[in-house]
């Protein structure tokens, strides 16, 4: 069989898999949105029990934490996060995932160096800028109420 | 309806989480802050409370809805307490979040056995 190099490039793109970064998104977008479903189900839930919004957004959020930190120790939450990617990472889950994760691979370090320590190697710059962000905001908002009526 | 707008919207702020590392590399630290801040702006700007209201979990369980929890909560306790809350608001409102995953952990940490992380 004869084929130049148009024809080849056409062939090999039918039959290779899909290009890495499109199997990643997929993966992302199931597994991110089967976790924000999960969130959604435990927020309807603690609603149907009486609990207020706010109380209901903090419930769900623990929930998820407490769900993420038992699937971290069980070694299956790595598992998914290696074909998952930012699906299990964007997720609050994954944060509580980033401070499990260390807390126990450190362990043997010891509880104050070890544990303690450790559990904000990822944690701690999402608080650190995480709260910056919201003083900055806070300040700006304390200066601009009088003009945008709060 | 709920369910289906929490998986699209949820599922799409992954998928661009996703981008980010594929194509620039950022690491995991980097994108769980870059979305923390991105969702005090977004949330500053006012575009985030209607994203929330129509998806719900689905832009609230993301880290960008840490975020607009953050924000949120300094504009009720700048309200109340004038500029201290300012300094106040912020760790309010993330409390639950912040420490159920501390308490987690650490309870964790205790009775786990580490293993390979991969």
């Amino acid at each position: 069989m004869k084929m130049d190099n148009q024809t080849y490039d056409e062939m090999r793109k039918k039959a290779s898999p899909p290009s890495p970064v499109v199997r990643d998104c997929l993966w992302a977008f199931f597994v991110g949105g089967a976790i924000c479903c999960a969130g959604e189900g435990l927020g309807t839930l603690y609603r149907a029990l009486g609990f207020t919004l706010t109380d209901a957004g903090t419930l769900t959020s623990a929930t998820l934490v407490a769900l993420s930190g038992l699937f971290t120790a069980l070694g299956w939450y790595q598992k998914l996060a290696a074909k998952a990617g930012a699906g299990t990472l964007v997720p609050i889950t994954g944060f509580a995932n980033a401070v499990v994760s260390p807390a126990i691979e450190f362990r043997s370090e010891g509880l104050v160096p070890g544990v303690g320590a450790k559990m904000f190697i990822i944690a701690g710059p999402v608080i650190v800028y995480g709260m910056l962000a919201s003083v900055a905001w806070g300040v700006l908002y304390h200066v601009l109420r009088p003009w945008i009526g709060g | 309806m709920n369910f289906v707008w929490a998986f699209v919207v949820g599922g799409l702020i992954c998928v661009v989480g996703q981008l980010l590392m594929d194509y620039t590399g950022m690491t995991p630290a980097r994108i769980l802050v870059a979305y923390v801040v991105a969702g005090v702006v977004l949330s500053a700007l006012g575009w985030y409370d209607p994203l929330a209201e129509f998806a719900g979990a689905g832009a609230t369980v993301p880290l960008l809805g840490f975020g607009h929890l953050l924000a949120q909560g300094v504009v009720d306790a700048v309200e109340q307490q004038g500029l201290l809350g300012a300094l106040t608001g912020g760790f309010t409102a993330a409390a639950g979040g912040v420490t159920a995953s501390l308490t987690v952990g650490f309870l964790l940490s205790l009775v786990a056995k580490s293993r390979d992380q991969n």
